[in-house]
């Protein structure tokens, strides 16, 4: 499967149709998604045949991406039932297999703690430093792998401007 | 929801940490969707799985494909029939309504259009 390709399929993905502010909700768009999961999976062999937990799915498109680059075992999280039902949707629309668990992660492990190999995150870039001193906390690698730009448009009411570009940093912690 | 991701769902209410797993299904409506087998992932899968609680849960819908002890073959040499047969119960069975009841506190975790709801009461976590 090539980049453009999955980034295509991806533009299929419904996102949230009324998004929550209290929970940030912020959906990442098919050409972040699709980029993110193709490095997963053709740089570090992340994806293919292993299984994938998705920690704050939103509507899913993450998910769905690595369902799509062949993962054998698909687990999503979120706190909002109505992203869920969305991201659920998505799934049957794309005929893919991912479950999803409707939960409060504040109050399970965290994913370094769970995953066997390797953990997937986006940060603002104003926390790297935060985000790497954790790192040596817990014992593991952080590797930024590229700085982003995630477009926030305007979506909500105290939104001034008509869209803002966030920094923000797509990291990898290997175990 | 399917029965691998079952498998692996304890209850989470504060203070109920013994006898907390399986949670046990009621009112249950399931489907059965085709996927893909992959006999590598399962034989991986294996070792993980609790498979006291997966019997028990299957019989309860009603499912007797499964053999009450694993065999005990090496997992590189198991069966494709067995395999099959697992990926059936594990990966192509969907609840999706119905009920999963703690056997310890009785605290309810319904599943609505395939979604299980983990969320606790504040006075639970």
């Amino acid at each position: 499967m090539k980049l453009k390709e999955l980034e295509g399929l991806l533009q299929d993905v419904t996102v949230f149709d009324e998004p929550k502010i209290h929970l940030e909700q912020y959906a990442t768009t098919p050409h972040l998604a699709s980029r993110m999961l193709f490095t997963a999976h053709s740089v570090y062999d992340d994806i293919e045949n292993k299984i994938v937990a998705d920690f704050g799915c939103g509507c899913g498109i993450l998910s769905i991406a690595s369902n799509i680059l062949g993962s054998s075992y698909n687990i999503a999280v979120d706190i909002d039932p109505d992203a869920l039902q969305i991201a659920n949707d998505n799934c049957s629309k794309f005929e893919l297999s991912v479950d999803f668990i409707l939960t409060d992660l504040t109050s399970n492990p965290l994913a370094v703690e769970v995953a066997n190999n390797a953990v997937y995150s986006l940060h603002k870039t104003s926390t790297r430093e935060h985000i790497l001193k954790k790192a040596k906390e817990w014992g593991v690698d952080c590797e930024i792998l590229a700085e982003l730009k995630f477009d926030i448009p305007n979506m909500y009411k105290f939104h001034k401007k008509k869209s803002v570009d966030i920094q923000v940093d797509f990291l990898r912690i290997a175990k | 929801m399917r029965l691998i991701t079952h498998n692996m769902l304890q209850c989470h209410v504060k203070g109920c940490n013994t006898n907390n797993f399986p949670l046990e299904l009621s009112e249950i409506e399931y489907e059965l969707q085709e996927t893909e087998f992959n006999p590598q992932f399962l034989r991986n899968f294996v070792p993980k799985l609790e498979w006291d609680a997966l019997v028990r849960t299957a019989m309860k819908l009603g499912i007797t494909t499964l053999p009450d002890k694993l065999p005990d073959t090496p997992i590189q040499e198991i069966d494709e029939k067995f395999l099959k047969d697992l990926h059936r119960v594990l990966l192509e069975t969907h609840i999706q309504q119905g009920r999963m009841t703690c056997p310890n506190c009785q605290h309810v975790y319904p599943i609505k259009d395939g979604i299980p709801n983990m969320l606790l009461n504040e006075n639970e976590v």
